[in-house]
């Protein structure tokens, strides 16, 4: 288990901005992953949390190790802590077989122990019949394998991944989740994975911790999250939404229904609990629950008439693009028919609406 | 004619002391400075490089205030040893000391610092020590860089000329380096000497070049 709280500032440089991450969370058996932006601070925490970093302030409590505590002045260098890492370009030792990359990783368990358990590690993650050659000569699978193998050779107490799918292609994707799952099944270490990939969250994650400009601003199982944004911020970085500004008109809780107004337009929505008449609220729509028509001359409930800017092909479904930023995806079978539209509006299914 | 090959055996002897104690210091200064923060690291580097941009007499002259029979160091060299340490082929030794390591500290300092320091994290996350992420790491990694500057320094402490020439002077068959011998030659009319010399000199020096840019890294590794 895994708890953390820490404070890190870096001040504006010549061609940076100043940053500051400021975040507490904690991490139980499983998968916890980092989900955020590049620049947010995802990498920072990992190296803080491996002691290549020092924060300003906070603390870092790894079971019942104290790995850093600001206030005691305790930063125990990154050998004493315990915490396995998988870096992004794997960082095996070039020079070495990866035999030899896995004994170097070995040499704190007992030495009788130390053989055996390399080769365990070899055949656990079929490697064993590669194990004499050198980093350069391995397939960038056998590579991620062993990475991940030497990391966890020595026992360790939290086990971070620095966005290992970055630059694969979907096979190996494919095969690294499948490690990592065996991983999960087989090893009780609890791991940290920093990722910009929803769908790795998914993939993988337990729990998800949506990070932004150095501060957490949604934390919760990957499903509660997408279902349910905190806020506009949130919605946005999963890129699922479309988003709107909007207006608050009435809300009737007894038929569970309310109107509000986007620019110069009516919709109907549910009931929004919590939300007063008059508010300004983002509409966050699901953009695959949005329903693009051809335009038609009689006004329809929740349509609202867009200009077509972009069609993006997907393999299984078209992504259309409006103006005012309005998104809808479907799929090709759906939009087959309506390729030849000139004149588009956009459908807004009341159940489907939601404000942050 | 008989050729006298005293001076090329002890400045080979030199050279070869010299390379190994400066890879020793000089390792050690280099892993430091490429290495570490701490206060004074401006300066050290400064000192650092210094003997490159003094004129050899000059830091020969230093050297002989520092080491001279009526220094405290010099003194303390003959209580321990017994003799001066000026004038004799030891003083070469410091000599070319002072005259390559610089160089050696300057090379090998680029060569550890353009060892990826993603490495030595995984090293040291892996639970080395520094002094193993040291050896077993980033040296190995700069390996060929760190021999090629050796190589190089080598080829400084056998031509040095001016320092030695302070220090440990012009004693034939004591401290006459191959550099004074073919000084001496020249000055003393021996041109057949001279010319012997300086052939095998620019062989032996035309070797280390071709050495070092053979160990110089490629860009595939």
């Amino acid at each position: 288990m895994l708890q953390a709280r820490l404070t890190k500032r870096f001040p504006p440089g010549r061609d940076s901005a100043a940053f500051t991450l400021q975040v507490e969370f904690q991490a139980a058996a499983g998968v916890t992953v980092l989900f955020g932006p590049s620049g947010a601070g995802k990498t920072l925490i990992l190296d803080s949390i491996a002691g290549f970093v020092r924060p300003e302030d906070g603390r870092i409590l790894l079971d019942d190790q104290i790995l850093f505590d600001g206030a005691a002045g305790v930063h125990l260098p990154p050998r004493a802590r315990h915490c396995g890492y998988v870096f992004q370009n794997y960082a095996l030792f070039p020079h070495m077989t990866l035999r030899q990359n896995l004994e170097f990783a070995a040499e704190r368990r007992p030495r009788l122990d130390r053989r055996r358990k390399v080769n365990e590690m070899l055949e656990r993650f079929h490697l064993a019949d590669v194990a004499g050659r050198r980093p350069h000569e391995l397939s960038g699978g056998q590579k991620q394998r062993c990475s991940i193998a030497r990391a966890l050779i020595g026992a360790p107490k939290l086990l971070l991944l620095d966005e290992p799918a970055r630059g694969l292609d979907a096979p190996l994707r494919t095969e690294l989740y499948t490690v990592l799952r065996q991983v999960r099944a087989e090893f009780r270490t609890p791991v940290l994975l920093v990722t910009h990939d929803l769908d790795e969250c998914f993939e993988l994650g337990e729990e998800m911790l949506v990070l932004r400009d150095g501060r957490l601003a949604q934390t919760g199982a990957p499903r509660k999250i997408v279902d349910h944004p905190a806020s506009a911020e949130v919605a946005r970085l999963l890129g699922l939404f479309t988003l709107l500004p909007a207006e608050i008109l009435t809300l009737d809780p007894g038929r569970n229904s309310s109107r509000v107004r986007y620019g110069e337009f009516e919709l109907a929505g549910p009931y929004f609990p919590g939300h007063l008449k008059g508010d300004r609220v983002w509409l966050c729509v699901r953009s695959e629950q949005l329903k693009a028509v051809a335009r038609d001359s009689r006004p329809c409930p929740n349509r609202i008439p867009a200009q077509l800017l972009n069609v993006i092909d997907k393999p299984s479904t078209a992504r259309l693009e409006f103006s005012g930023d309005i998104a809808v995806e479907m799929s090709r079978s759906a939009y087959e028919p309506l390729r030849q539209t000139k004149e588009w509006a956009v459908e807004f299914p009341p159940e489907a609406l939601r404000v942050v | 004619m008989q050729i006298d090959w005293f001076p090329l055996w002890l400045s080979l002897r030199v050279a070869v002391l010299s390379t190994a104690i400066s890879l020793a210091a000089g390792l050690w200064l280099a892993w430091l400075l490429a290495n570490r923060e701490f206060r004074g690291k401006e300066a050290l580097d400064a000192a650092v490089t210094l003997p490159l941009v003094l004129p050899p007499t000059v830091l020969g002259f230093y050297l002989l205030v520092v080491l001279g029979r009526e220094s405290g160091l010099g003194r303390l060299y003959e209580w321990i040893t017994g003799g001066p340490l000026v004038f004799t082929w030891q003083a070469a030794v410091i000599a070319a000391l002072f005259h390559s390591t610089p160089l050696l500290i300057k090379s090998a300092r680029a060569a550890l610092e353009s060892v990826d320091r993603t490495y030595e994290r995984a090293a040291r996350n892996l639970g080395a020590s520094e002094w193993a992420v040291f050896r077993r790491v980033s040296l190995p990694l700069a390996r060929r860089s760190i021999l090629a500057a050796a190589a190089l320094a080598f080829a400084r402490s056998l031509g040095d000329f001016g320092v030695t020439i302070m220090i440990a002077g012009n004693i034939p068959g004591r401290t006459q380096t191959v550099a004074v011998a073919i000084y001496d030659a020249v000055e003393g009319g021996n041109g057949a000497l001279a010319r012997v010399l300086v052939l095998v000199v620019s062989a032996v020096a035309l070797a280390i070049l071709y050495l070092a840019n053979r160990l110089a890294p490629r860009q595939a590794m």
